[in-house]
């Protein structure tokens, strides 16, 4: 099912939570809503699920206008991050639970639920676990009941609100690998929301990072992480160092020197400049580049972390250099960002 | 296996006590003054109650129970707790429900209105009937007119026993559905469930244990109450006498096994409460706790 969401705005109490916000969620794919705390990303994806309404906009399911439809109509499938199973419930009751409250002919009879509940059990690898009780199961093992009991409905949309956010790091990964093996052979159109990037650059087909209640970027986890568009963005996705520079006669400078960085479409004046700290290239003689003097140097895995002074602006920077590299240990590094971004200083 | 060297710091360890634990004679001292505490003014009255109420012998007591205004009194008194008693689980349920589950203005005022019961004498809840109903009261002209009798009558009884039991089904509930949360509910009709199928299924039994506990004090009070009862009932015999009012006219008219063999029943109602508490707890206990915590 394709879902559209259409200049959506969202208030609590005249406090705007999510500000003209529009995606489009194509059928069957996987989309992570990434983003810090109180950026809206939860907001959004409970208006899709109709837990929330809109104070302005609208969400399509399909051709279909699903605003002003009740949670019950939209038949989505929802799953909470602290698992919300009921706890007076067995495994095999919660599964069938949505649909045990089907009314007339499309309730199915009570053995074909469980069997339903018996094959989906079978599919998040929780076989014969059908009598458990949730307190009886550990914490992933509920995260796999509510998704089986959430697909029960047959869902036209699966939402997942920070599903692995109370599971501890191993169990992430293993979890995060298995739901997308459930989501390659279900097809299922998702949307699940996470604060951590790894797992929504690893796990989804297109990420949306948000930021105070507004999209800042959506795109691949490549297009994210090789280009983002804007300096929350850079900060938010990954390592990222910023230095203020100016630009001027087409040239990026930095004080009164150019560091041989061309920008002739950059608009003039103060800016500043984005780049990854190891996607730089050391440059022996400095015509036209970045020194600084080490004030740092921290090993960091395979590389080494090392701190720049740079210039008498009193700037830190950060770039990361092989744990061999003899520049790590000299006091004065020259360098040229390898890709890297203007924007105008704020 | 255990490991030697551990095995050889172990009496060491013994001979240091926790920072938090007691020495043996503090602790001595807490639980004297705790069993005394309870045996003087709780276990004792207990025993002179049954000692006195078959002090004339078994045909006395069973005569002092089955005398006819005894007899009235112990229906009247069932009649006010089977009313009050259920429309107190009503009234607790939706008031819980509405200061647990969502946000409204005058939260607050409805949080401290339903602890007013547990603040004001009882005597005062009576009077305030009486104010109300009575012949010179506000509506006591108007009732009048319309010929429907509350002061001095079974109705006038079971509002005064509303009032001062409407606290425990709310107060048990309100912490409870608090600690929940909206997760629950949000989960059943996601999953399609009706706003009464979301209560029934999945609201209702996460608080049963808790209900359970307050219907059994709300239902010990509705049957014991003296204080408001005493006020609106106008203590006619046979007629709106209830357990705890006969009990003390039977007692002033120095006919005290009469008295202590009612009291005996009165008693044998918290007995029989407090037994069930902990059956339930014993039974439950698990799964108590289970709906409690996560």
């Amino acid at each position: 099912m394709e879902v559209r969401v259409a200049n959506v705005r969202k208030e609590f109490e005249r406090f705007p939570a999510l500000h003209d916000v529009s995606l489009d969620i194509k059928s069957g794919e996987l989309i992570a809503l990434l983003g810090p705390s109180g950026s809206g990303k939860t907001t959004l994806l409970r208006l899709i699920a109709g837990l929330e309404r809109p104070t302005k906009g609208k969400i399509f399911f399909g051709e279909e206008d699903a605003s002003q439809k009740s949670i019950q109509e939209r038949n989505v499938g929802f799953v909470f991050q602290h698992y919300a199973l009921f706890r007076h419930m067995t495994v095999a009751d919660n599964i069938g639970f949505g649909l045990k409250v089907r009314h007339g002919p499309s309730r199915p009879s009570a053995q074909e639920i469980r069997r339903r509940a018996s094959e989906l059990l079978d599919l998040v690898q929780l076989s014969g676990l059908e009598k458990r009780y949730p307190a009886q199961l550990s914490g992933g093992q509920r995260q796999r009941v509510a998704l089986a009991r959430a697909m029960a409905i047959e869902p036209a949309v699966l939402l997942l609100d920070e599903p692995f956010g109370a599971l501890d790091a191993q169990v992430r990964r293993e979890l995060r690998r298995w739901l997308r093996e459930i989501h390659d052979a279900t097809g299922h159109t998702t949307v699940f929301v996470t604060h951590d990037q790894e797992e929504a650059l690893e796990l989804a087909d297109r990420v949306v990072v948000m930021s105070q209640g507004s999209i800042e970027q959506i795109g691949t986890a490549d297009e994210i992480y090789d280009t983002p568009n804007s300096p929350f963005v850079y900060g938010f996705i990954g390592e990222s160092s910023a230095l203020p520079v100016k630009v001027e006669d087409g040239q990026v400078w930095i004080a009164d020197r150019p560091i041989g960085l061309p920008a002739p479409h950059a608009p003039r004046g103060e800016a500043t400049l984005f780049f990854r700290p190891h996607d730089v290239d050391l440059v022996d003689e400095c015509n036209g580049c970045i020194a600084g003097t080490v004030a740092a140097s921290r090993r960091v895995a395979g590389t080494r972390r090392v701190e720049l002074e740079i210039g008498g602006e009193r700037q830190r920077i950060e770039i990361e250099l092989p744990v061999d590299h003899p520049a790590a240990q000299k006091s004065r590094v020259a360098f040229r960002p390898r890709r890297w971004k203007l924007f105008p200083a704020a | 296996m255990a490991d030697p060297e551990i095995k050889s710091y172990a009496p060491h360890h013994e001979s240091l006590s926790a920072a938090v634990t007691e020495s043996r004679p503090a602790k001595a001292v807490l639980m004297i003054v705790s069993f005394a505490f309870l045996g003087i003014f709780l276990l004792l009255p207990l025993i002179v109650v049954f000692n006195e109420a078959f002090a004339k012998g078994l045909s006395a007591y069973t005569e002092a129970l089955t005398n006819l205004d005894t007899r009235s009194a112990i229906h009247l008194t069932l009649l006010v707790a089977a009313i009050s008693v259920p429309l107190n689980i009503v009234f607790g349920i939706s008031a819980a429900w509405a200061i647990a589950k969502f946000e409204f203005k005058g939260k607050a005022f409805l949080t401290t209105l339903i602890d007013l019961p547990f603040s004001v004498s009882p005597v005062i809840s009576g009077l305030v009937y009486v104010l109300l109903f009575g012949a010179q009261g506000l509506l006591g002209a108007w009732l009048k007119a319309h010929g429907i009798v509350i002061l001095f009558a079974v109705p006038g009884i079971v509002l005064a026993t509303i009032f001062v039991t409407f606290p425990f089904v709310a107060r048990e509930l309100i912490p409870l559905m608090q600690e929940q949360g909206n997760g629950d509910e949000e989960a059943a009709l996601s999953l399609g469930a009706n706003g009464w199928q979301a209560f029934w299924y999945v609201t209702l039994p996460n608080v049963k244990w808790g209900l359970l506990y307050g219907v059994l004090l709300c239902n010990a009070r509705a049957m014991g109450e003296f204080g408001a009862v005493s006020v609106v009932s106008g203590h006619i015999r046979g007629l709106t006498n209830t357990m705890p009012l006969h009990v003390e006219i039977l007692y002033n008219e120095y006919n005290a096994a009469a008295a202590f063999a009612v009291a005996s029943l009165l008693a044998g109602l918290a007995l029989v409460t407090l037994v069930l508490k902990t059956l339930l707890e014993m039974r439950y206990g698990a799964e108590i706790a289970a709906t409690r915590g996560h």
